[in-house]
């Protein structure tokens, strides 16, 4: 946009009265809107005389316009301008989605049930990021923290506990409820918290053991939960039914506003009975991976956060830099699995029930791999191999699947060979790109280069 | 003198800790002796025919632990992929003596011994290949990598081995004929040893006494032992490093695969997750006597089947089967914990 206009262009120009003083007294936003709709209307002009004039090119000339008129180059544009963007594409989805057409291999776009799941397995996976992008900790158990948070809503926002009667800000609740029936908004936050007490508890004994001894800790974590959640429908013998075993717990409250904010604020009173229920589940959980998002990118530039990327580069160094390393490493496990609460119980909320069979070691590395296929670390790569997956997962395979038969005439189950698949992306992501599809830089280097990866918590020298 | 006083405050304070947690691992065990002591008084021949059922448990488990803890031992990887490959060793058993041989209950006993000693070598071939295959394809690109990486790695190759069984055999069980002999070997007094546990362990102790040959009086041995203590120098002193980790991977493929016949032939019935479990529960034995270590990782396997065979069967106070698991991972997550260096505790894990 800084190129001069000629000599013999001026002559004419002022003729007309356009000096280059005068033009240079123009604010630039204007010169170049004259000088764009100069060569418009020329490219417009050229379209209308060879007859092939529609509302189309008026339409193009518009967006040309658009994009070349306004200083865009002076607004931070990876910052605001894309990610505003995105929001507003992901929020408006609900109106749009049923309009979309068709896309080549993976058929429709999903629906809004798809949405919002991929939603919160993005939350999940941010969570994840915490302990294994920043901190670099593997866990394999961290469905422990989903199967925590959904339970916790299970026992405060279902008739799970029938002898007890309390209710605090629920919505929905028929006649004859019992048992404890808190606000799913209140909820959020408390299995968020429970559910990183959990974590820090889990985290004191095994955090100071080496990298490949920790992973299979919080496997064994991972996988004792589970049968704890299956059998608790009577536990020890005691006749005590805590999670109601097999079954589950289920039906679980849906969030709402109340009838106050309905009637004056035009806030849904309750989800479930809302028209648009998937929709507002939806923009709720946006709103949930939106906090999400800015803890990442806050903590990640914190203190604290600096403090688990120097473990993770090299924990004796970080050490020797006066960074206590299980206190880092524990509020690490602690903020992972605080969104891994909350977005468990959502999940509860969103399914209204806690089922066992949900929380098995599958889900633990079925997150691990949204977040090294997206790019451990990077927020934006987590939350692509989230979506991606996630919708993969829910739709994405089966249209696959559907694609393949149609085109090859054969029928392949697709969605059972899921887990294959992931293992599949897993072995290629960490041989030919360990940094993921769209990598920090900072921990490309370190895969690339190499760290200093001897510990100095050995399990060699941390026996009792 | 001068150290003296220096290190008196410290030993003060590690005092205050270091006392808590041996009384109360000292109270868990006298606890468990009790239970065990008690149930052994309500009923002696009970308690002995379920100690067998736990004795041929811990043999299955000592064929598939033994290959976490020389991967181990070698390598300081943690080969996820192991438990699966158990499972595709089974499926292939399971599969040679159906449909190759054609083996029925009604097969005549030298036909049998034929059939199983056949399968086992087929299956101990392939499951070998397989397991120094993914060594050379997903593990060995890794070598430099953080450690973190090839874990990762062995996460994923587990899931497509499962995978490759589900698109074998399908999501179901796959049924071996009942060809094992049910009869008794001896019994008295209620107390019957039964031929189907003694032929597991036939079959698992001349593996292992092979094993133990291999490791410990070959030139490969040797290699493999020297590998395991110092890549870097056995490399300088001219040992094929590569090659010898591919060999302990056959070899410990090759184990797996005995395994997988030895678990198709007891327990009758495959299924693409069975490897899963199965090599949670042997790593979980091999961690308990000390991975890296052959002779602990036998240990620990007979220490597992107990402890599974008891927590199954045993009357008085026993938990039942539903926490088995648990009560297996709560063990490896205390002896990771508190004794990462297992019962037969070597400070260094060093393979062989």
């Amino acid at each position: 946009m800084k190129r001069r206009i000629s000599r013999a262009w001026w002559v004419g120009l002022g003729a007309v009265g356009l000096t280059p003083a005068r033009w240079a007294a123009l604010t630039p936003v204007t010169r170049r809107a004259i000088k764009t709709f100069v060569w418009l209307a020329i490219l417009l002009i050229l379209i209308a005389l060879f007859g092939v004039w529609k509302i189309a090119a008026l339409a193009l000339a518009a967006v040309i316009a658009l994009l070349v008129v306004p200083a865009w180059n002076r607004i931070p544009f990876g910052k605001y301008v894309v990610p505003l963007a995105i929001l507003a594409i992901a929020i408006a989805y609900p109106y749009y989605n049923t309009h979309m057409p068709q896309l080549p291999i993976f058929g429709p776009f999903p629906q809004i049930s798809t949405m919002v799941v991929m939603m919160i397995f993005t939350m999940m996976a941010l969570g994840l990021n915490f302990v294994v992008g920043y901190a670099g900790l593997l866990d394999l158990g961290y469905v422990a923290f989903y199967a925590m948070g959904a339970y916790m809503a299970g026992w405060f926002a279902s008739n799970q506990f029938a002898n007890q009667h309390l209710n605090f800000g629920a919505v929905g609740l028929y006649q004859g409820w019992s048992g404890y029936h808190i606000s799913i908004w209140l909820l959020l936050p408390m299995a968020g918290i429970a559910t990183a007490i959990i974590g820090v508890l889990i985290g004191l004994p095994t955090l100071r053991l080496r990298g490949d001894y920790l992973a299979i800790v919080t496997l064994g974590f991972g996988e004792i939960i589970p049968q704890v959640a299956n059998n608790g429908d009577n536990l020890f013998g005691t006749g005590f039914n805590l999670t109601n075993g097999t079954g589950g717990i289920t039906p679980i409250d849906g969030p709402g506003f109340g009838n106050w904010a309905d009637k004056h604020l035009h806030l849904p009173a309750n989800y479930l009975n809302a028209q648009n229920f998937d929709s507002l589940y939806f923009w709720t959980a946006i709103v949930l991976v939106l906090i999400t998002i800015f803890c990442s990118a806050r903590l990640r530039d914190s203190r604290l956060g600096r403090a688990w990327i120097a473990i993770r580069e090299d924990e004796t160094a970080a050490s020797a830099m006066g960074i206590p390393l299980m206190r880092t490493k524990t509020w690490a496990y602690a903020t992972g699995a605080f969104f891994g609460g909350v977005a468990g119980a959502y999940y509860a909320s969103y399914k209204s029930g806690a089922f066992p069979d949900d929380f098995f070691f599958n889900i633990s590395v079925f997150i691990l791999c949204m977040v090294i296929l997206g790019g451990m670390g990077n927020i934006w790569g987590v939350i692509f191999g989230a979506c991606f997956l996630a919708y993969l997962d829910r739709e994405g395979l089966a249209n696959v699947g559907a694609w393949f038969s149609n085109h090859t005439h054969r029928t392949i189950d697709v969605p059972k060979y899921e887990f294959g698949i992931f293992g599949l992306i897993l072995v290629i992501t960490m041989l030919f790109r360990p940094e993921g599809l769209i990598p920090s830089q900072r921990r490309a280097a370190e895969l690339h280069e190499g760290v200093h990866d001897e510990p100095l918590y050995d399990t060699e020298h941390a026996g009792a | 003198m001068a150290t003296n006083v220096a290190t008196a405050p410290l030993r003060a304070r590690r005092s205050v800790g270091s006392y808590v947690m041996p009384v109360l691992a000292s109270l868990l065990l006298v606890a468990l002796f009790l239970w065990l002591i008690v149930n052994f008084v309500k009923g002696p021949a009970y308690f002995t025919n379920i100690a067998f059922i736990g004795l041929t448990n811990g043999a299955v488990y000592a064929l598939v632990a033994l290959g976490y803890t020389l991967v181990y031992g070698i390598l300081e990887l943690i080969n996820f992929a192991h438990g699966d490959v158990f499972m595709l060793g089974a499926l292939i058993s399971a599969s040679m003596m159906i449909t190759n041989f054609g083996v029925t209950t009604g097969s005549s006993t030298g036909f049998l011994v034929i059939a199983i000693i056949g399968s086992l070598i087929v299956t101990m071939l392939a499951c070998g290949l397989i397991n120094a295959t993914i060594e050379f394809v997903a593990y060995r690109p890794l070598r430099g990598a953080p450690r973190l990486a090839p874990l990762i790695t062995a996460i994923g190759v587990s899931f497509i081995l499962e995978d490759v069984a589900i698109g074998w055999k399908q999501t179901g069980y796959t049924a071996v004929p009942n060809v094992l002999p049910r009869g008794n070997v001896f019994s008295a007094g209620g107390v019957s040893y039964t031929w189907e546990k003694l032929i597991v362990v036939l079959i698992t102790v001349p593996v292992l006494i092979a094993l133990v040959y291999l490791v410990q009086r070959t030139r490969q041995g040797k290699a493999m032992r020297a590998t395991a203590q110092d890549r870097d120098a056995a490399a300088m002193m001219g040992i094929n490093v590569n090659r010898t980790i591919s060999f302990t991977f056959l070899i410990a493929g090759a184990l797996a695969g005995a395994g997988g016949l030895v678990y198709a032939l007891y327990f009758g019935q495959v299924r693409y997750d069975t490897g899963y479990q199965l090599g949670l529960i042997a790593f979980t034995a091999a961690v308990l006597g000390g991975i890296g270590n052959l002779p602990g990782a036998v240990l620990g396997s007979l220490c597992i089947g107990f402890v599974q065979a008891f927590t199954d069967g045993l009357r008085w106070h026993s938990p039942g089967s539903d926490w088995t698991l648990s009560i297996v991972f709560s063990i490896l997550i205390l002896i990771l914990v508190f004794r990462p260096e297992g019962l037969l505790g070597e400070r260094t894990p060093e393979g062989g």
